[in-house]
């Protein structure tokens, strides 16, 4: 089954990926979507059944250290990175 | 001294005896990037504080204090990687403004080792390219001919490194981010095996395959560079409690009896003609020294490009959900006081900081990874990626060690990809095995295209896991060759 992307669906993956896309974008992702979707469909005629998925391509022992502080970076260090602040605090416009 | 040529080891040695000073070396190598740079837009950022450091190195030197390996080496280091007070903004007008207030480990390591961080390379917008020219900054040029690609993602450092702007750099490998623009830009680039160094405090791409590893000039420098580097990090959960060796003072060109498979699947998907001949004359080179070469098969292959480019933007659209313009880093300029709603507010700054190429893989993660279809997609590249990891394993019982070419083409001129993004991706052919698996990839420069435009062609090695040392023994064999030594002799155009 090939994999039909219209711009119905282009709008929907950018609403759950929580991006606004214009007009200019959409008519630019869609031809460039539906090709590399159905190329990704390749891999459907191969049979992996019994296979175990592997997520990570290395098996380490997971590396844990104790909950420890061990770097301080001030809050007022953090703060200066905000693109907006009041205060001590992360300014956001009214959402409600 | 020949600042351009030397090796670190020769210059840790001069440094010791005072032949020259680390303030030397620093304005010798700031003087090359204000004097070069504007011609190949390498640097993202440019430490004008490194003649302050390199002083005060050499008031270290003169108490004869211990200052390590990599003391006074001049290292640039991939926007990608978080360097404390320097702008690290993973090409991304996402992350403009973000000056990071602490070092990634690799930095931190770099910097304990006595390295001087001369400043921050260009690279793809958050490493998602393969010809450095989806950045923020503009496109960054190859020193062999500008008119080309230096390669990418890591094509800021590779460029950097060819020019001797820098001493050596690092870069990050995703699916061939430090391998391929090394071997566009005729210098040495290593991609160690997943878990071997830590990932604390580098932008996230793709988490499974990331890795950072040096782009330098010898395969020497890349050993003394890797040693520093690798190692266990209680800051990164997935780094490997595996001894690091002293891979520099191990180092053995002696390739008599060894083994190299050449993978039968990828020769029939090489169309280059320079290409070809160069991979034919490196197969003879090591022939030559005594290796057996033979041929193995690893069907999966032809599969690695659909199955990397799935669990790589899956795995991107989850990490990079975190750019949400409210703590650092970009926000819209757009009218806020009317009431937007949360998610309009985050999709708004998203929506601009973010670039077609970023935007264009998130999305193609969201649709892999959304309800009926993540089976068909995201699940179904992880069982196909245990399959290709069983081949490659099956294959390293025949062979020590993986030879291939590292692309299909020489490096490609600017623009010529940039508009079919399938075009691009299918140049990754060759690289983006080694990273699904987690296996130790090296591209070591080894010859030339033919004809009046001359651009460098490098040669791929893949080794099992945790073997480095055996990649870079195989490359120090290579770089030998009487090939590799005429390579040498030949420089880059920007110099």
């Amino acid at each position: 089954m090939s994999h039909i992307i219209n711009e119905a669906t282009v709008k929907e993956i950018a609403k759950l990926a929580r991006l606004t896309i214009t007009n200019e974008e959409i008519a630019d992702y869609l031809p460039h979507l539906t090709k590399v979707l159905n190329h990704f469909s390749e891999l459907k005629s191969l049979n992996t059944d019994q296979i175990e998925p592997l997520v990570s391509p290395v098996d380490v022992s997971i590396c844990l250290r104790q909950d420890h502080v061990e770097k301080k970076i001030s809050s007022d260090e953090l703060l200066k990175l905000a693109p907006s602040k009041v205060g001590h605090l992360f300014k956001v416009p009214p959402v409600i | 001294m020949d600042l351009l040529q030397i090796n670190f080891s020769d210059y840790a040695h001069a440094l010791k005896n005072k032949k020259i000073s680390a303030t030397e070396t620093a304005q010798f190598f700031l003087g090359r990037v204000h004097n070069l740079d504007s011609k190949l837009n390498s640097f993202t950022y440019i430490n004008e504080n490194i003649i302050e450091e390199a002083k005060l190195l050499d008031q270290r030197i003169s108490r004869n204090e211990n200052v390590g390996p990599l003391a006074g080496v001049i290292f640039g280091i991939k926007d990608m990687l978080c360097t404390q007070g320097m702008p690290s903004t993973a090409a991304s007008k996402m992350l403009s403004g973000f000056v990071p207030p602490y070092d990634s480990t690799v930095v931190a390591r770099l910097k304990s080792a006595g390295a001087l961080i001369i400043g921050k390379l260009n690279q793809d917008e958050f490493a998602m390219g393969s010809s450095n020219e989806t950045s923020v900054y503009g496109a960054c040029k190859n020193p062999w001919n500008i008119k080309h690609v230096p390669g990418g993602s890591s094509g800021g450092s590779a460029a950097a490194q060819s020019a001797r702007l820098t001493m050596g750099t690092i870069g990050t490998d995703t699916g061939g981010s430090i391998r391929q623009p090394a071997s566009f830009c005729g210098v040495v680039g290593v991609k160690p095996t997943y878990s071997r160094v830590s990932r604390y405090g580098i932008v996230a791409y793709a988490s499974s395959l990331d890795q950072a590893g040096p782009i330098v000039s010898s395969v020497s420098d890349a050993a003394l560079t890797l040693e520093t580097i690798c190692g266990q990090d209680s800051f990164d959960q997935t780094t490997a409690d595996i001894k690091v060796e002293k891979m520099s003072t191990h180092l053995d060109a002696n390739i008599k009896g060894k083994k190299i498979g050449i993978v039968k699947e990828y020769l029939t998907g090489i169309s280059d003609s320079d290409i070809e001949i160069n991979f034919q004359k490196a197969i003879n080179a090591v022939k030559i020294l005594g290796a057996e070469v033979i041929e193995i098969s690893i069907p999966l292959t032809q599969y690695a490009v659909p199955m990397y480019y799935i669990i790589s933007a899956s795995e991107a659209s989850s990490n990079l959900a975190r750019y949400d313009g409210v703590k650092y880093g970009y926000r819209t300029l757009a009218d806020q006081s009317s009431h937007l709603s949360l998610d309009d507010f985050y999709s708004l700054n998203r929506g601009e900081g973010f670039g077609s190429e970023v935007k264009r893989r998130i999305m193609l993660g969201t649709y892999a990874l959304s309800s009926g279809y993540s089976d068909e997609f995201y699940i179904k590249a992880c069982k196909v990626r245990r399959l290709l990891q069983q081949q490659f394993i099956s294959a390293f019982e025949k062979c020590d060690i993986i030879m291939s070419p590292v692309t299909t083409t020489p490096a490609f001129e600017i623009g010529q990809k940039s508009t079919d993004p399938l075009k691009m991706y299918l140049n990754d052919i060759f690289t983006t095995s080694t990273n699904l698996c987690g296996f130790p990839g090296m591209s070591v420069p080894f010859g030339t295209t033919t004809g009046t435009n001359v651009l460098p062609i490098g040669i791929q090695l893949t080794a099992p896991h945790f073997q480095e040392q055996t990649l870079l023994n195989f490359a120090f064999a290579i770089e030998n060759t009487e090939e590799a030594c005429n390579f040498r002799k030949l420089k880059p155009n920007v110099y």
